[in-house]
C-alpha cells in the first residue's frame, strides 16, 4: 500500500513538474555579462573557476568544511580497524600501479594548473590524487590507515587551514575574500594548491580510513 | 523544447525516482544509490533549467560542483555509519526503532 | 575593524580544525575560548544591530548579490545568532566534564561541534539560497557525525535514519533552488524579493513547497518527526543538548526567512495546514513523552511538542506579535531544553541507568539538578516569569486578536501536559531511594552548567522586552 502511494505521487510530482517547467518564460536576470564584466579582475580566466573561487568563494570555503568535517565523522564511527599487513598482489600488477600513479600525480599538477583557463582547478586535481593513492591501496603499496596521527592530521587540515588564514587576512585588509584584484590570481593559485593536496588526502582518507586488509576480522 | 528542458525533465524524473528509492527501499546500500540518484537529479535540473540561452551559463555549473562535493562528503558519511552497522549487527538494513 | 558577522563564521571554523589537530583536550579549551569570543560577537552585533534600528550586511567578495553572496543580520537573524552561543557557551562548559578521557563518543566532539556551530552562524547570517543550502549540509552532518560518534547499533542506526531524514530534506530545497534560478537567474534573498509575486509561475509554487516541506521534514514537525525520538534519545547528553536546542531551530528559522521574505506573497495558502500540523505535534509529543520508559525519549517528545508551538504561528503572522511569540518561543525552548537535557544527563550518570522509574533517590543527593529539570519544566509548562510563560502570552494574544480560538485552546493544553510529563521525572525523583542503590559522584561542573540554563530560561522572561525590541530594530517584526 504504501509503496502505491510513493511511486504514484513520485509520477505525479514529475508530471507536474514538467509541465510547470515548460510554462517557463525566460528569466529575469542573467548572470553571464557580470561574470564576464569582472572576469579581468577575477584573477583567473576560466568563468567556472571565477565564480567558483571568486565571486562564490564563500560557497567553496564551506564545502570544504563540509567535506572535512564528513571525514571527522567516519573518523568518530570508525574504531582501530583498518591497517594491518598488505594483501600479497602480484608484482606486474604492483609496477603497472607505481607507473600509473606517477602519471596521475603529474596529471593532477596540470589539472590544478589549467583551472585558472580551462576546465580543471583544485577538485579535480585532488579526486585525481585521491584515486591515485586508493589505486595504490589496492595494489598493495599502501596500507589502509587508522586513526591519524599528527603529520597526517595536518596533511588533512592544511588546505583548509590555508583558506581559512587568507580568508581571514583579507578579512582584516578589507572584506571577506575580497581578493585585492592586483593578486587575486596568486592568492587564488596559492589556495587551490593547499586545496588540491589536502582534498588529495581527505577523499583518498573517505576510502582508507575504511578500507580493510587480509590480516583484520570482519 | 529546447535541450536544457530535456535536462530538467530527466532530472525531476530522477529526483522523484530516488526520493521514492530512499522512502522504500529497505537495504541500505541501494538507499544510499537512490540518495544519489536523487542528488543527481536536482543537479540536471539546476544546470538544465538555466540553459534557456545559447551559451552555457557558468553560476549553475559553479553550484553543481559544489553539490556534487556535498553529496559526496554526505555518501561517505552514510557508508561508513552503514559499515559500522554491519559490523555491529551483521545486517544491511536498519532495525526496528525502539520507541521506549 | 572588527567586523562580526564574517568572525562569527571564521571563528569557530578556525577552533574546530584546530582542536582536530590537537585532540580532545586541548580541544575542549579551545571550543570554550572560541565560543566566548562567539559569544562576545554576538553580544556587540546585537548592539548594533538594536541601537542602529536596521540590518548589518556584508558583502563577500566585494561583488555584492547577485553576482556574490550577501550576509544579513536584521533583528531575527541577531537573536538566533544569540541564542546559539548564549546556549552553547554553558554546554561546552558542561562537556568539557562530561566527556571522560578515554569516551570514544568525546575524542571528535570538539571539531564536530565547532563546525556545526560555524554551520549554525552561518545559516543564520546568509541571504543567498544556495549557501543556505550548504550550511544546512554542514549543520546536517556535523549534527548526524555527533549522534553517531562511538555509538552502539541502536545509536547508529537513529542517526541513519537521521541522515536519511535531513539528505531528503536538504535534497527537497536544494530541487527548489534549482527551480528558482531556472525562474529568475539568481539565488540571492534581497533580489528576488521584489521578483516573486502573487502572479508567479506555477514552478515558483512548487518550488516553495518544496523548499518549505523539505525544511519542515528537518524540524521534525509532526508528521515528519519519526527521526527525532531515536537521535535526541539516544546521543550523549551534551550532543542532544545541541540538537534539541539549536539544530532544529535552524531549520525553523529557514522556514520564517523564506515565509516572511521571498515567499510572502503565497505563503497564505499552507498557513492552517502548518498550524493544524502544529497542533497535532504537541497532543502526539506530549503524549508520548507521558508514556515512554527512557529519561532521554521523554525530554525528546517533548522537543517534539515543543516544536509545534513553533508552528502554531503560521496563520497568525500578519499581526504584530506573532514572530515574537515564535522567537521567544525558540529562546525559551532552547534554553530549557538544553537545562533539561543536561540535567537528565547528571542524573543517568549518578544513578547509572536511564529510565524515569530509576530516578529514586536523586533528588536527595543532587538537589542542583533537580531544581535545574525543575526551572526548566516550569518554561516548558509556560508558568510565570520564565521565558515560556511569555511566549505562551504573546502567542495567546496574538491569537484572541485574529480569533483563532483553537490555537489559544491547544496552547494551554499542550501547558496542561507539559506540566503532567514533568512532574512525571520530578515525583521519581523525590521517592526516597532503595537500600541497594548506588547513587554515583557526579562532577560540580555538570549540576552548575545545567542550572545556569534552566535559571537564563526562567530569568529571560523578566528581560523579554529588549529581545522583541531587538527584533523590531532590525526590521524583522
Amino acid at each position: 500500500m504504501k509503496r502505491v502511494v510513493v511511486v504514484g505521487g513520485a509520477f505525479a510530482f514529475t508530471l507536474l513538474l514538467v509541465a510547470a517547467m515548460r510554462e517557463l518564460a525566460p528569466a529575469a536576470i542573467d548572470l553571464r555579462p557580470s561574470v564576464a564584466a569582472h572576469l579581468a579582475a577575477s584573477g583567473v580566466e576560466h568563468p567556472v573557476t571565477a565564480v567558483l573561487l571568486n565571486y562564490r568563494g564563500y560557497d567553496t570555503l564551506l564545502e570544504i568544511a563540509v567535506l572535512l568535517l564528513a571525514l571527522l565523522g567516519i573518523l568518530a564511527v570508525t574504531r582501530d580497524q583498518g591497517g594491518g599487513a598488505p594483501r600479497p598482489v602480484d608484482p606486474l600488477l604492483q609496477m603497472l600501479a607505481r607507473i600509473a600513479a606517477t602519471l596521475m600525480i603529474v596529471v593532477a599538477i596540470y589539472l590544478l594548473w589549467a583551472g585558472a583557463f580551462r576546465p580543471g582547478g583544485a577538485f579535480q586535481a585532488g579526486a585525481v590524487l585521491a584515486a591515485a593513492m586508493v589505486l595504490l591501496h589496492l595494489t598493495g603499496l599502501l596500507p589502509g590507515w587508522r586513526q591519524p596521527g599528527v603529520r597526517l592530521r595536518w596533511g588533512l587540515a592544511a588546505g583548509f587551514l590555508v583558506f581559512l588564514a587568507v580568508a581571514a587576512a583579507l578579512l582584516l585588509a578589507g572584506g571577506l575574500l575580497t581578493y585585492p584584484p592586483a593578486h587575486a590570481g596568486a592568492l587564488i593559485l596559492l589556495i587551490e594548491s593547499g586545496l588540491t593536496f589536502s582534498l588529495g588526502l581527505i577523499l583518498a582518507g573517505l576510502f582508507l580510513f575504511l578500507s580493510r586488509d587480509e590480516g583484520d576480522a570482519p | 523544447m529546447t535541450s536544457g528542458l530535456i535536462f530538467a525533465g530527466a532530472g525531476a524524473a530522477l529526483f522523484a525516482m530516488g526520493v521514492a528509492g530512499v522512502l522504500l527501499i529497505e537495504h541500505l546500500l541501494r538507499r544510499i544509490l537512490a540518495f544519489n540518484l536523487m542528488g543527481s537529479g536536482a543537479f540536471l535540473v539546476l544546470v538544465g533549467l538555466a540553459q534557456h540561452h545559447d551559451a552555457p551559463d557558468p553560476v549553475p555549473q559553479a553550484m553543481v560542483l559544489t553539490g556534487i562535493v556535498v553529496a559526496v562528503a554526505a555518501t561517505a558519511l552514510a557508508l561508513a555509519l552503514v559499515r559500522r552497522l554491519h559490523g555491529l549487527t551483521g545486517s544491511l538494513e536498519l532495525p526496528e526503532a525502539e520507541d521506549d | 575593524m572588527i567586523d562580526p558577522l564574517a568572525w562569527l563564521i571564521l571563528l569557530p571554523l578556525a577552533w574546530a580544525t584546530l582542536a582536530f589537530l590537537l585532540g580532545p583536550g586541548r580541544g575542549a579549551w579551545l571550543g570554550i575560548g572560541g565560543l566566548a569570543g562567539q559569544l562576545w560577537l554576538a553580544v556587540g552585533l546585537a548592539q548594533k544591530v538594536g541601537a542602529g534600528g536596521r540590518a548589518i550586511g556584508h558583502s563577500v567578495g566585494g561583488w555584492g548579490a547577485p553576482l556574490g553572496i550577501d550576509l544579513a543580520a536584521d533583528g531575527l537573524s541577531t537573536a538566533m545568532l544569540l541564542l546559539t552561543q548564549i546556549v552553547a557557551l554553558p554546554l561546552a562548559i558542561y562537556a568539557r566534564a562530561y566527556f571522560k578521557a578515554d569516551d570514544p563518543a568525546g575524542l571528535y566532539f570538539w571539531p564536530l561541534t565547532g563546525f556545526l556551530l560555524a554551520g549554525l552562524n552561518a545559516l543564520f547570517l546568509s541571504a543567498d539560497l544556495f549557501n543556505l543550502y550548504v550550511t544546512l549540509e554542514l549543520v546536517g552532518l556535523a549534527a548526524v557525525g555527533l549522534v553517531s560518534a562511538g555509538g552502539g547499533a541502536q545509536q547508529i542506526a537513529a542517526a541513519l535514519r537521521y541522515l536519511f531524514a535531513t539528505l531528503i530534506g536538504s535534497g527537497a530545497y536544494l530541487l527548489g533552488v534549482a527551480l528558482i534560478y531556472g525562474a529568475y537567474g539568481t539565488v540571492s534573498i534581497g533580489t528576488l524579493l521584489p521578483l516573486i509575486t502573487a502572479e508567479a509561475p506555477r514552478l515558483v509554487w512548487i518550488a516553495g513547497g518544496l523548499m518549505v516541506l523539505g525544511l519542515m521534514l528537518k524540524t521534525a514537525l509532526f508528521p515528519f518527526h519519526f527521526w527525532l525520538p531515536p537521535a535526541h534519545g539516544g546521543a550523549p547528553a551534551p550532543v542532544s543538548a545541541l540538537l534539541s536546542a539549536l539544530v532544529v531551530k535552524a531549520s525553523f528559522y529557514l522556514i520564517l526567512r523564506l515565509w516572511l521574505g521571498p515567499f510572502a506573497a503565497l505563503a497564505d495558502t499552507a498557513a492552517s495546514l502548518t498550524a493544524l500540523l502544529g497542533a497535532a505535534a504537541i497532543l502526539w509529543g506530549s503524549y508520548r513523552a507521558i508514556r515512554v520508559q527512557r529519561l532521554k525519549m521523554l525530554i525528546a517528545y517533548s522537543t517534539v511538542a515543543q516544536l509545534g508551538y513553533l508552528f502554531l504561528i503560521f496563520p497568525l503572522l500578519s499581526g504584530a506579535g506573532a514572530l515574537q511569540a515564535g522567537v521567544m518561543q525558540a529562546f525559551a525552548h532552547g534554553l530549557a531544553k538544553a537545562a533539561m537535557f543536561a540535567a537528565a544527563g547528571v542524573l543517568i550518570k549518578a544513578t547509572g541507568q536511564d529510565r524515569v522509574d530509576g530516578l529514586a533517590g536523586a533528588a536527595e543527593r543532587l538537589p542542583l539538578t533537580l531544581f535545574a529539570f525543575g526551572l526548566a519544566g516550569v518554561t516548558l509548562m509556560g508558568l510565570p516569569p520564565s521565558a515560556g510563560f511569555l511566549a505562551k502570552w504573546q502567542l495567546i494574544e496574538a491569537a484572541l486578536a485574529q480569533g483563532q480560538w483553537l490555537i489559544v485552546a491547544v496552547v494551554l493544553a499542550g501547558g496542561l501536559l507539559a506540566a503532567v510529563y514533568v512532574f512525571r521525572v520530578l515525583r521519581q525523583a523525590f521517592l526516597l531511594a532503595p537500600a541497594s542503590r548506588d547513587i554515583w559522584p557526579v562532577p560540580r561542573t555538570l549540576e552548575w552548567t545545567a542550572f545556569a540554563l534552566a535559571a537564563m530560561s526562567v530569568l529571560l522572561g523578566l528581560r523579554g522586552l529588549e529581545l522583541m525590541q531587538l527584533l523590531r530594530a532590525g526590521g524583522a517584526a
